[in-house]
């Protein structure tokens, strides 16, 4: 443990400590703080850099202050928030039924996961029993989530480190999944399907024909990526030995999802601690040797094929039954009940108005979601409302990682260890 | 839930105090299945490092609760509820369950000492709850702003922080 923690220690270094304004400040041209016009010869003299918020490889709205000598990157500091906007303070505006519409923002390439952690931490607390056929349905949601919110990786990705044309593949596929969802949700993103309690709606008919539609194209892609990508001689120099981290390191930076299993640590929250019923089904925890920019790359890629196993497995066993708890408290009555019932009619009233009530506690769910460790830390005062929402996003604890990772690479391979984090903005600001 | 949280008890002997079952010298409570300790300011640090030192070697993640309308939450005895509370929620990958680390401090001295030397990924974290909550972390590194501008003022997740109720603030714009 304590070699852990100082090992990681050793690249401290690595971060730039340096305010916003001081980053802004060396970014403009000054003759006196240039260092062109140092006494010193200028390629002796460290630089800073600002990169983004507006730079297509960041992923949205990223900033990164990096200091570099010649086309080495030294330290470098992330410099986020561009994206906030309170969610977890809107969220303490909402209802528990409100909350996953807001939650299903943070991470936009896998609203699932969010609306997922969100509800199992209000469930906990209610302490409310959740139909079989719901897990299920959730289950077979979020990991066709998983696979959409991959491919989109292998399009930036390919895309970031100049295979332009994954891009097009990666979006192609992804919208496949993406229809399907739409035919659930009746929305392609932002879906707010998952709800306290169940899902919203039962999954339509002919769903299993989408969903083999899906499995069946999938795999011939996923050989087509593996021609484009894996094993072309390219790729690999750019990524291979690229950005690495060791186990320790990973986990000293509490970093996690791909970025901690490209290490080699088989950490994967669906196999170690069980959450829906992922211990009822079989897959593989995909982990890499190097801990470099390829593996994390290869890891989403077999992850999208073990994602498929669970789906075609949802498939077969997906039981009959409610798809949300019968319980009127905190699902609202069908439709068909409050025409003849003054006491659906009521219960139906109270939750759209007041909302339900969540006895007071204080609890910590965690999910897997395709970038870590998806966390929500969630404090009920037995009101409708909760006191306070914590997500905690991976995206936002594994970017710490990224000056570690950039420290003494080239600045060209900064991209490809910025896109293969795979940071989601919404989620790293909230 | 599923959340395996700790099966194994069993480091919380030395209840020197009556029923209230202790775990690394401080009180704790299970919460559905959660386990949950409750230092002090003081005892907080050292806390941190027993239970580094018992295998929870990921800091899973570390944020702030404003309770200033939440007084009459309920506390184990001998533990003074304050209006913040810091969280920290660490896990034993090797030993499979997680622990959750609740301290609590006052409204008029904000001060934690930093994880950041035992932990180095409660950083970002760290800043967070420093930039949402006004809570000083002691010792951290980059005690910047993390997502609110640097020139805002104010504490945006404290609850006497209310929403729309302020002029948006930007930057100052020459020319204008």
């Amino acid at each position: 443990m304590s070699t852990a923690t100082t090992s990681a220690r050793r690249p401290a270094d690595a971060v730039l400590r340096i305010s916003e304004e001081a980053a802004l400040a060396a970014a403009v041209v000054d003759d006196e703080t240039d260092p062109i016009t140092a006494e010193t010869d200028p390629a002796d003299e460290p630089m800073l850099i600002n990169m983004g918020p507006q730079h297509p490889s960041t992923h949205g709205v990223l900033r990164i202050a990096m200091e570099l000598q010649g086309e080495t990157v030294l330290r470098s500091k992330p410099i986020i928030g561009y994206l906030h906007t309170g969610m977890e303070k809107t969220a303490e505006d909402l209802t528990y039924l409100q909350g996953p519409t807001n939650v299903t923002r943070m991470d936009y390439a896998s609203p699932l996961f969010n609306e997922l952690v969100f509800c199992l931490a209000v469930e906990d607390l209610l302490g409310a029993e959740i139909p079989p056929r719901a897990t299920w349905i959730r289950m077979l949601m979020c990991e066709l989530n998983r696979m959409s919110s991959h491919l989109l990786f292998l399009a930036t990705n390919g895309m970031d480190l100049g295979a332009v044309g994954m891009m097009l593949y990666g979006w192609k596929e992804r919208e496949e999944i993406l229809r399907f969802f739409e035919s659930v949700t009746g929305l392609r993103m932002n879906h707010n399907y998952i709800r306290p309690g169940g899902v919203a709606a039962d999954l339509p008919d002919g769903w299993q024909a989408d969903v083999e539609h899906i499995l069946a194209v999938l795999p011939d892609r996923l050989e087509q990526f593996d021609t484009l990508m894996t094993g072309q001689p390219i790729w690999r120099d750019r990524t291979q030995g690229v950005g690495v981290i060791t186990a320790d390191e990973a986990i000293a930076m509490s970093a996690t999802g791909p970025l901690l299993r490209s290490s080699g640590e088989a950490w994967d929250l669906r196999r170690t601690m069980p959450y829906l019923a992922y211990d009822e089904v079989e897959f593989d925890v995909v982990v890499g040797a190097y801990g470099d920019t390829f593996d994390r790359y290869a890891i989403r890629l077999n992850e999208i094929r073990e994602s498929m196993r669970i789906v075609s497995q949802c498939l077969d066993k997906m039981p009959k039954g409610p798809y949300r708890t019968e319980d009127r408290k905190v699902t609202p009555p069908p439709r068909a009940r409050i025409d003849e019932s003054m006491e659906a009619l009521i219960h139906h009233f109270k939750i759209f108005t007041e909302g339900f009530r969540v006895p007071p506690g204080e609890t910590y769910v965690a999910v897997e979601s395709p970038r870590g460790e998806l966390g929500c830390y969630l404090v009920s005062d037995g009101g409708p409302k909760p006191q306070r929402v914590h997500i905690r996003a991976p995206s936002f604890v594994n970017l710490q990682s990224l000056p570690h990772l950039m420290y003494g690479g080239l600045i060209a391979d900064a991209i490809a260890v910025i896109s293969s984090v795979d940071p989601i903005m919404g989620e790293v600001d909230r | 839930m599923a959340d395996a949280a700790a099966e194994t008890d069993d480091a919380a002997p030395e209840g020197e105090a009556s029923d209230q079952p202790m775990m690394f010298g401080v009180p704790c409570t299970d919460e559905r299945g959660q386990t949950v300790l409750y230092p002090s300011r003081e005892e907080y640090p050292d806390v941190l490092a027993l239970a580094a030192a018992d295998g929870f070697e990921l800091c899973v993640d570390l944020c702030a609760v404003d309770a200033l309308t939440n007084r009459g939450r309920v506390m184990p005895p001998g533990v003074e509820p304050e209006r913040f509370e810091v969280v920290v929620n660490l896990l034993d990958m090797r030993g499979r369950r997680r622990l959750r680390i609740r301290t609590q401090v006052p409204a008029d001295d904000p001060q934690v000492p930093s994880a950041v030397s035992l932990y180095p990924g409660t950083e970002a974290p760290e800043r967070e709850a420093a930039d949402l909550f006004g809570i000083s972390f002691i010792d951290h590194p980059d005690p910047s702003r993390i997502l609110m501008p640097p020139d805002w003022v104010g504490h945006p997740l404290r609850k006497d922080y209310a929403i729309g109720a302020i002029p948006v603030q930007f930057k100052a714009v020459e020319g204008r």
